[in-house]
C-alpha cells in the first residue's frame, strides 16, 4: 500500500515545463531521495507535494488522500529547508512551537513537546537562544527539532546538509538515518548528492529537466542504471563508458574494444539480456564501474566475480588512502579503476588489470538506454 | 449543509489567495488615480483654454505655441540648461574628488564624512535663506573681506542679471555635492581590490590607476549621480523662490518657477499645465531608460 | 552606506598624503561656514551685523533674535512667530509618516513575497511616480482636496505626502524584502501561519533596519517640503517651511537678518536632530532612494 502517491504530475511556470509527468510511490515508512543535477525540477517536486507551489496537471496523494487543494499547513507534513529557515526573530523554542502555536495548541502542551523533542535531538541548553547565535550544526538541529514536533505524515528535506562542512554532513547524515529508523516516518528528501542518496534512501528517484530517469532501490539505480544519464550521475568516480562493439563469437555474445594500436581487446558478456542479442554486430556503450577493473591478486576469493584480464596504459595514479585510483586508456577513452592501495601501478606503465564483467552494462549509444 | 461548508471553505481559501492583491490595492489605485490621473488631466489641461480655472475648450496646440513664443519661458529654459549642466558637472567633479580623497585611509572620516552631507538634511528654504545673505554684497562674503582690507572686491552676483544664475548653481552645489560624494565613496568601495593590486604589480602609478582603472569602474555610481542631479534640477524650485525669488526681474525664472507663476498668480492655466507638461516629459527622458534597466531582470523560475 | 567595505588597496606617499588632508578640510570649512555663519549671526544684535563681520563672533550675546523667531516675529498678518507653524509641520509630519511606511512595508512585502503576473510593471509605475515634477500634479490636485473638503488643511497634506511618498517606502521595503529569505516564509505557510501572522510575525520584527530609514527619509523629505506647503496650506495649516519663507522674504519693514537665522536653524533643527542621531541611517536611506538594491 502506497501512502505518497504522485500520479501524472505536471509543473509549468509560464512556457517553462519544469515537471513533465512524474510518477512516483513511496510505501508508509519509506524514504524517498530526490535526486539530481540543479535545475532538474527537484525541488519544485518537493515542494508541489509541500503545497508550496500549485501544481499544473496530476495529483498528489498522501495517505490515500488527494491533498492538490490543501494548504501546506493542512497537509500534514514538515519540512527542513536548505537554509534552515529559522525565523531570525524568535528564540530556539519558539523557533519550534510557532507551528503549534498557529494550530492553536494550548501553551503548556506546546512546552511539553518542545521538552521532549530538544531532548531526543540534545539541544536542550539551546532553546533561550537566538538562531543567529547557532552553528551551522546547531541550527540545522533546529530545523529539524522544528519539523519533529508536528510529528506530521511525512518529512520533507530540501537539500538539508549542503550548507555544512564535510565532516559534519557526514554526522548529520547518520543522524537523520537513526531518526528515520526510530520514528518510522515517511520522508521525501532532495539532494544533488548521490553519495547522500545512496546511503539515505529506500527509494531513489533520479531526475533530469524535470523527467523521470529511474526510479528504484539505491542497489538497481547503481547496479543497472536504466540509461546512460543515471550510469553517469550516481556513482563517484562515475561509470566508465566506453564504445564498444557486439559480436559473437564461439556461440558467447562478446564486446570488443579498440585499441591505440588498432588491435582490439575482446571481453565475453555474461547473461546478456534478451534487448542485447538485437545488437550483435553493432555499436554499443559498454558500461563499467571503477571498481570492476582491478589488479587484485591472482588467487582472488570466489565472489562470483568473472574476471578477465586487459592490458591497459597508466596514465596517473591518485591514491586516496583507502584505494588507489588509476586513470587508464580504454577503448579510445579515459577511464577509473579502483585499484588496491598498495598497487603495484605506476603511471606511464603498461599494467595488466582484471575486469569484473559480471557487473558490466550495454546501453544503445543512439538512444542512451540500457539494452 | 455540506455544501455550505465546502462554500465557505472556497471563500475563506479565495480571500487568502486574494489578499495580497486587495492589500496593494489602496495603494495601486492612489497611484494611479493621483499621479497618472493626474497626468492625463493635467496634459488635458494643456490643451484648453483655462484661464483661472479649468476649463475644457479643446484649442488644440494654442498654449504650447504661446508658451514657446514667451520670453519669460525661453528665459526659464535657457536657466535649466546653464543651471543643470553646471550644477551636474560641478557636484560630479566636486563629489568624485571628495570621494577618492576620502577613500585614501583618511583617519577622521568619520568626522568628515558627516560635514560633508550634513546640508543634504536642510531644507532647500533654510539653505536659500543662508546663501542668499551670504553672497549679499551690503553684509555677506564681500562686505567681510572688504572690511578685512580687500577693498577692491566685488562679488555682487545676485544682484547681477547676468550673473545670479550661477549664485543659484553655488548654492546647490553646495547642498548636494556631499551627496554625490557619498554615491561615489559607495562604488569605491565596491571595487574589488584585487584588481587593483594587480594593476599596482603591473606598475600603473596612482593617477594611471584612478584614470584607467578605478574611474571606468564606477560607471554604475556615475549614473546613480547623474539621474539624481538631473531630476532634481529640473524639479528645483523652492531654492529659486529662497535664493531669488526668480529675480532680479525674472532673471533667474526656471520652468518650475514658471509654471507656478503661470498657473496660480498669472491666471493663465492652460500655459502653466503645458509647462508642467514640457517638465514632465524632461523628467521622463531621463528617468525612464534608468528605471527600465533597473528593472528588467532575467525571468524566475528554474 | 558601505562605510564598512574593505579599505582600498591604493597607497600613497606622505607629501600626497599632507596635501589631501588639507584638501579635504578646506571643503569640511566650505560645508560648515554657512552654518557657522547663520548659528553665530542669529545671536547678534542687528546693529553689530549691519556693522560688522560675519565670521566675528558676536560681541554681546543676545537671544533675542530666537525668542522673536519662535513666538514674537510678523508672519503673514499676525505676530505669531514660528512656533505655530513649527506644531503645524508636526501634525502634518506625524501622521503622513506613520502611513506612508506602513504601507510602503505592506507593499513591499506583496511586491516580494507574493508575487504575481505584472507585478514589476506595477512597481516600476509606483516608481516612477517618485521622481515626477510635481507641477505635473498640482492643478488637480488642488481641485480633488477641494472636492473631498480638506483643500487648506493640515489632513490634505498629510494625504498629499502619503500618496507623493508611497513610491519610495514601497522601493525601500521592496529592495529590503527582497533580501529577506522566501524559504523562511514558505516555512511559516507550513506552519500554518497566515498572510497577514507572516507578516507582523516574521517580516516586521526583523525590519528594524529599514523602518528606521524610512521613516528618517520621509520625516526629511515631508519636513522639507516646501512646494505643496505652499500650494495646498492656508494661513492656520501652513508648514514650517513656507512660514519661514514668508519671514524672510516680506518685504515690510527692517530685514532682521539675525531673526532670520535664529528661524531658519528652527527650521532645520528637527532634521538636523535626525541626522545627528540617525546620520548613517539617512546616508543609507538617501543611497537606496538612488541606488536600487
Amino acid at each position: 500500500m502506497s501512502f505518497l502517491v504522485v500520479n501524472g504530475l505536471e509543473k509549468r511556470f509560464g512556457s517553462v515545463e519544469v515537471l513533465k509527468g512524474i510518477d512516483i510511490s513511496v510505501p508508509r515508512g519509506g524514504f524517498l531521495v530526490l535526486v539530481g543535477p540543479s535545475g532538474c525540477g527537484k525541488s519544485t517536486l518537493l515542494n508541489t507535494i509541500a503545497g508550496l507551489e500549485t501544481v499544473t496537471a496530476g495529483e498528489i496523494l498522501i495517505d490515500g488522500v488527494r491533498v492538490n487543494e490543501l494548504h501546506p499547513s493542512k497537509r500534514d507534513i514538515a519540512m527542513v529547508f536548505q537554509s534552515y529557515a529559522l525565523y531570525p526573530n524568535m528564540n530556539v523554542a519558539k523557533n519550534m512551537s510557532f507551528g503549534m502555536e498557529m494550530r492553536g495548541v494550548p501553551k503548556a502542551e506546546r512546552q511539553q513537546v518542545v521538552a521532549r523533542v530538544a531532548s531526543m535531538l540534545q539541544i536542550e541548553d539551546l532553546l533561550e537562544r537566538k538562531p543567529s547565535q547557532l552553528s551551522g550544526g546547531q541550527r540545522q538541529r533546529v530545523a529539524m527539532g522544528r519539523a519533529l514536533v508536528r510529528d506530521p505524515k511525512i518529512f520533507l528535506f530540501d537539500e538539508p546538509l549542503s550548507n555544512l562542512d564535510a565532516k559534519l554532513r557526514v554526522e548529520m547524515r547518520t543522524e537523520i538515518q537513526k531518526l528515520h529508523q526510530r520514528l518510522g516516518t515517511t520522508i521525501v528528501y532532495v539532494t544533488h548528492d548521490q553519495i547522500e542518496a545512496m546511503t539515505l534512501a529506500t527509494v531513489i528517484a533520479v531526475l533530469k529537466d524535470g523527467v523521470l530517469q529511474q526510479v528504484g532501490t539505491p542497489a538497481e539505480i547503481y547496479n543497472t542504471p536504466a540509461n546512460i544519464f543515471v550510469a553517469d550521475f550516481m556513482g563517484s568516480p562515475s561509470m566508465n563508458l566506453v564504445p564498444a562493439r557486439l559480436d559473437r563469437a564461439n556461440g558467447v555474445l562478446v564486446v570488443s574494444l579498440k585499441r591505440a594500436d588498432g588491435s582490439t581487446t575482446v571481453l565475453p558478456l555474461h547473461r546478456p539480456s534478451a534487448a542485447a542479442e538485437a545488437f550483435v554486430g553493432r555499436d554499443v556503450i559498454l558500461g563499467l564501474r571503477p571498481e570492476s577493473i582491478d589488479d587484485a591478486p591472482a588467487a582472488a576469493p570466489d565472489d562470483g566475480a568473472q574476471r578477465h584480464p586487459l592490458e591497459a596504459h597508466v596514465e596517473v595514479t591518485q591514491p586516496t588512502g583507502a584505494d588507489t585510483l588509476a586513470m587508464i586508456r580504454l577503448g579510445g577513452r579515459e577511464a577509473v579503476a579502483r585499484l588496491r592501495a598498495e598497487t603495484g601501478a605506476r603511471a606511464g606503465e603498461r599494467c595488466t588489470f582484471m575486469v569484473d564483467m559480471s557487473k558490466a552494462v550495454l546501453f544503445d549509444p543512439e538512444t542512451e538506454q540500457r539494452l | 449543509m455540506s455544501f455550505a461548508v465546502e462554500r465557505g471553505r472556497y471563500l475563506r481559501g479565495w480571500a487568502q489567495q486574494a489578499l495580497p492583491r486587495l492589500v496593494l490595492a489602496p495603494s495601486f489605485a492612489a497611484i494611479v488615480l493621483f499621479v497618472y490621473g493626474f497626468i492625463v488631466f493635467t496634459v488635458y489641461l494643456s490643451f484648453t483654454d483655462s484661464r483661472i480655472l479649468p476649463k475644457f475648450n479643446i484649442i488644440g496646440f494654442e498654449n504650447y505655441e504661446k508658451l514657446f513664443g514667451l520670453r519669460h519661458w525661453s528665459t526659464a529654459v535657457e536657466n535649466l540648461v546653464i543651471f543643470g549642466g553646471l550644477y551636474i558637472a560641478i557636484c560630479t567633479v566636486i563629489g568624485l574628488t571628495l570621494a577618492i580623497l576620502l577613500d585614501q585611509k583618511i583617519r577622521s572620516e568619520g568626522v568628515l564624512r558627516p560635514l560633508y552631507l550634513y546640508p543634504m538634511a536642510l531644507s532647500f528654504i533654510v539653505t536659500g535663506t543662508a546663501w542668499k545673505w551670504f553672497l549679499d554684497p551690503g553684509i555677506g562674503l564681500e562686505q567681510t573681506l572688504q572690511s578685512w582690507g580687500w577693498a577692491s572686491f566685488e562679488f555682487d552676483w545676485i544682484k547681477s542679471r547676468q550673473m545670479a544664475i550661477y549664485t543659484i548653481v553655488i548654492a546647490a552645489v553646495w547642498q548636494t555635492s556631499g551627496f554625490v560624494m557619498a554615491i561615489f565613496l559607495a562604488g569605491l568601495r565596491g571595487i574589488d581590490n584585487e584588481i587593483i593590486k594587480a594593476a599596482q604589480i603591473d606598475g600603473a602609478s596612482n593617477l594611471k590607476l584612478y584614470a584607467r582603472i578605478i574611474i571606468p569602474q564606477l560607471r554604475p555610481a556615475f549614473l546613480s549621480a547623474f539621474v539624481v542631479l538631473a531630476h532634481m534640477a529640473i524639479k528645483s524650485y523652492d531654492l529659486v523662490v529662497a535664493l531669488t525669488g526668480g529675480g532680479p526681474g525674472r532673471a533667474t525664472e526656471m520652468p518650475a518657477t514658471f509654471m507656478y507663476s503661470y498657473t496660480f498668480t498669472r491666471n493663465q492655466m492652460g500655459i502653466g499645465a503645458g509647462s508642467a507638461v514640457i517638465m514632465l516629459m524632461m523628467v521622463a527622458a531621463v528617468i525612464v531608460p534608468y528605471l527600465y534597466a533597473e528593472l528588467r531582470e532575467p525571468r524566475r523560475g528554474r | 552606506m558601505a562605510a564598512s567595505a574593505v579599505e582600498t588597496a591604493v597607497r600613497t606617499g606622505r607629501l600626497t598624503r599632507a596635501l589631501i588632508y588639507a584638501a579635504l578640510l578646506v571643503f569640511a570649512v566650505y560645508y560648515l561656514l554657512p552654518l557657522f555663519v547663520m548659528m553665530v549671526n542669529s545671536f547678534k544684535e542687528l546693529d553689530e551685523i549691519r556693522g560688522g563681520n560675519m565670521l566675528a563672533l558676536p560681541e554681546l550675546v543676545t537671544i533675542a533674535p530666537w525668542i522673536k523667531a519662535w513666538n514674537q516675529a510678523q508672519i503673514g498678518v499676525q505676530p505669531t512667530g514660528l512656533a505655530p507653524y513649527f506644531l503645524n509641520s508636526i501634525k502634518m509630519v506625524v501622521p503622513a509618516v506613520v502611513i506612508s511606511t506602513l504601507l510602503g512595508a505592506l507593499n513591499g512585502y506583496v511586491l516580494t513575497k507574493w508575487r504575481f503576473r505584472g507585478d514589476t510593471l506595477l512597481f516600476a509605475l509606483m516608481l516612477f511616480a517618485c521622481f515626477i515634477p510635481f507641477q505635473i500634479v498640482l492643478i488637480p490636485m488642488a481641485r480633488v482636496l477641494g472636492f473631498l473638503g480638506i483643500a487648506g488643511t493640515t489632513w490634505g497634506l498629510v494625504l498629499v505626502h502619503v500618496v507623493y511618498g508611497l513610491g519610495f517606502t514601497t522601493l525601500f521595503f521592496r529592495n529590503y524584502y527582497a533580501a529577506f529569505p522566501t524559504e523562511l516564509v514558505k516555512a511559516a505557510q507550513i506552519d500554518g501561519a497566515n498572510f497577514l501572522q507572516i507578516f507582523y510575525r516574521i517580516l516586521l520584527p526583523s525590519s528594524g533596519p529599514i523602518i528606521v530609514v524610512t521613516v528618517i527619509w520621509q520625516f526629511t523629505s515631508i519636513w522639507n517640503d516646501f512646494l505643496f506647503g505652499a500650494s495646498f496650506s492656508d494661513f492656520d495649516s501652513q508648514p514650517m517651511t513656507v512660514a519661514l519663507n514668508n519671514l524672510v522674504s516680506s518685504s515690510t519693514g527692517v530685514k532682521e537678518y539675525n531673526v532670520h537665522f535664529a528661524g531658519a536653524i528652527l527650521a532645520a533643527i528637527p532634521t538636523l536632530l535626525v541626522y545627528v542621531v540617525a546620520g548613517r541611517y539617512f546616508v543609507r536611506g538617501l543611497m537606496a532612494g538612488a541606488v536600487k538594491g
